[in-house]
């Protein structure tokens, strides 16, 4: 078998592989996803940061009040552009609770850079008394836990609809949604036109806000993005160089046998 | 080894200082060196063994790490691995390539097998070598089954209930196995805490089967496109450093395939409901497998309806381990004295309808296990059995092999050169 042969194969079967995984993935149904050509995707992608950071403007003023992002720290924020003094007085701006103290009572102090972000419920029970049954899920993975994730996130805050086809039921206390599995979701349209202020003049349109919040939440799921994609672009060319030594060493030393 | 001590002439004097009181290099020379003498006509496709071995040893070394980092509580499970991908140095890249390593470990077994399969490795006399590789598949499904738990997410769970659960359609004794394995009366913490003893131990297991493996191969050699015995000196190249340089080209490509997952694809070959944390009271809509046990998920879902006294459960179970069962007698199944599919006009076809046939239970595995689906799988698993019981024990009385070259440097080296060199 030639090198071509053998990598062709590889490759098909490699390809093989990605086809059963998709398929898989599709026949967990559902609506086509709004898509949008991300800055952060691709070989050389980069995160919009301005985008990640009127994103997270959008979670704390709106989706906090219900979810939870328990996996991202204030310091992380230095990632987003957020100096070191801009990341002490976001923290300081929250309150913590910490302890026990010397007289072992727990006590509430302003947030540390280290610190995780505060939860809006004490645990599941409560979050679920307080929104009618449904669970608010945490976000710090949802652009991962869905497959498309960021895209997702773009589609289900633009997928509200008042007037759901004729098919569709809707229960009490329930949304339709395009994009949602099963198109009947518990939370309620979180995002409108205008509904956030943007302070560096962004337009604030629906659509804005939901690609934002995309962009935001996908910073959260996956914040070594950039760090992993540029050390992608190194090792690649040192691993191509490197091959093509092998290989011409390869020659080299099979030369006498043929 | 076959004591070196006679062979010390080695012109680095602490080598040969060495080598005297240890015959440490001579073992190296004769184990992957220039002592080592193999068939000239090895394609790339015998690549795959070492790297095999290559990706076994990445996985304990990125594996290693990441138990350092990895806290085995159902409590704290998920949001250690979070840890590992947010806080450690360089954690995702360990945890990216463990992952991805783990399913490029079963490419290169898988192609590895099928190679195996092409060319007859398996036949007399190197049965007991490719049985033990059979066993280094089983221990490695065990090991990479438990490895996704570990991360606890949806499917880290749910995937560990079904297959754990395969054990109780044992009659009789299932369900006090299935209660033992788990530690409890569900998967949980005990169960999480014993795969993770479990998953560090089996590598090394596998290990110990690998030097085995490796050490019969050494026996007779490897076998080669041909399928014939090596009859002269000029049969053999040595293994370096012609095969070393062979296989650090083969090795560069791998990497190059490995890198663009683990930096460009990372989460493309698991699933993404494994990002949710596990959670006993909600089921997922599909409990889907990794890519690798696809195939096996297939079979083992094929069968739906009873056989005779055997519930359609067992039945599935018996079919899926069966079906790792028939690679253990392949040796006595096929009965062609021919090794190379290439000198076997009937074979060669049926290799390729044994593949697409995996290709397409594969691809079963990932649907539902409904409608048209269960109906091909079930198609899909009698073919797989119908080639090994039953084509194969006929093909070797029914098929005429094509004449085999007199030598393997015949066809290499051309005419001139095929005139006896005793």
């Amino acid at each position: 078998m030639s090198i071509k042969k053998t990598l062709l194969a590889a490759s098909i079967l490699l390809a093989g592989t990605g086809f059963a995984i998709d398929s898989a993935r599709a026949a967990g149904g559902g609506t086509e996803l709004l898509h949008k050509a991300w800055p952060h995707d691709g070989i050389f992608g980069k995160f919009d940061k301005a985008a990640a950071q009127r994103g997270f403007q959008v979670y704390r003023e709106v989706c906090s009040g219900c979810h939870s992002l328990e996996f991202v720290a204030f310091r992380n924020f230095q990632d987003l552009g957020f100096s070191e003094d801009e990341v002490k007085a976001l923290a300081a701006e929250y309150e913590v609770t910490d302890g026990p103290d010397d007289e072992g009572e727990m006590f509430e102090r302003p947030g540390k850079p280290f610190d995780q972000l505060p939860s809006p419920y004490p645990n599941e029970n409560a979050a679920r008394a307080a929104n009618g049954g449904a669970y608010p899920p945490d976000l710090s993975l949802i652009a991962k836990a869905r497959a498309n994730g960021t895209d997702y996130v773009y589609s289900l805050l633009q997928g509200y609809s008042d007037e759901p086809p004729a098919d569709v039921e809707i229960g009490e206390g329930m949304s339709y949604n395009a994009y949602f599995a099963g198109h009947q979701i518990a939370m309620a349209q979180p995002l409108y036109e205008d509904g956030v202020d943007y302070a560096d003049g962004t337009e604030t349109t629906l659509e804005q806000h939901a690609s934002d919040v995309a962009t935001f939440l996908t910073w959260a799921a996956e914040p070594k993005l950039e760090e992993r994609k540029g050390m992608g672009l190194k090792v690649m060319i040192f691993l191509v160089i490197l091959t093509g030594l092998f290989y011409a060493t390869k020659r080299k030393v099979w030369a006498d046998l043929h | 080894m076959s004591a070196g001590s006679g062979t010390n002439n080695y012109a680095n004097p602490v080598i040969r200082w060495i080598e005297h009181r240890l015959p440490i290099f001579s073992t190296m020379d004769h184990m992957v060196g220039s002592q080592y003498p193999t068939p000239r006509n090895l394609s790339y496709w015998w690549n795959f063994g070492s790297l095999a071995g290559i990706a076994l040893t990445l996985q304990i070394m990125t594996g290693i790490v990441l138990a350092m980092h990895y806290t085995p509580h159902v409590d704290y499970a998920f949001a250690s691995v979070e840890h590992i991908m947010r806080d450690v140095n360089y954690g995702w890249l360990l945890r990216y390539a463990h992952a991805n390593g783990a399913s490029f470990f079963f490419i290169a077994v898988y192609i590895h097998i099928f190679r195996g399969l092409y060319y007859g490795s398996y036949k007399n006399p190197r049965e007991l070598l490719w049985m033990m590789g059979v066993v280094i598949m089983l221990l490695m499904m065990g090991t990479a089954f438990m490895g996704y738990v570990l991360p606890w997410g949806q499917m880290s769970f749910w995937g560990a209930t079904v297959i754990t659960n395969l054990f109780s359609a044992i009659p009789i004794f299932g369900e006090s196995i299935v209660t033992w394995l788990w530690g409890g009366f569900s998967v949980d913490n005990p169960t999480l805490v014993r795969f993770f003893s479990l998953h560090y131990l089996l590598p090394f297991v596998i290990v110990g089967v690998v030097v085995l493996h490796v050490l019969a191969l050494h026996q007779f050699g490897s076998n080669n496109p041909l399928g014939i015995d090596r009859k002269s000196p000029k049969d053999s190249i040595p293994f370096h450093p012609y095969y070393t340089v062979k296989d650090l080209f083969g090795l560069g490509v791998f990497l190059i395939f490995l890198a663009i997952f683990v930096f460009y694809f990372p989460n493309v070959l698991g699933h993404p409901d494994n990002y949710i944390e596990a959670n006993p009271l909600s089921t997922p809509a599909h409990i889907v497998p990794e890519w690798y046990f696809l195939p096996f998920y297939a079979i083992l879902r094929a069968i739906t309806f009873d056989i005779l006294f055997i519930p359609a459960k067992l039945g599935g179970v018996i079919a899926m381990f069966g079906s790792i069962a028939v690679l253990i007698v392949l040796p006595w199944l096929d009965r062609s004295p021919v090794r190379s599919a290439r000198f076997r006009p009937i074979y060669k076809w049926c290799f390729w309808l044994l593949l697409a046939d995996c290709l397409l239970l594969g691809y079963l595995g990932a649907k539902p296990a409904e409608g048209v689906y269960t109906t091909l799988a079930l198609l899909g698993t009698l073919y797989y059995f119908f080639h090994f019981l039953i084509l194969l024990p006929l093909l070797g009385s029914i098929e005429r092999p094509k004449p085999l070259p007199a030598s393997i440097s015949a066809p290499v080296l051309g005419d001139a050169a095929a005139t006896p060199a005793e």
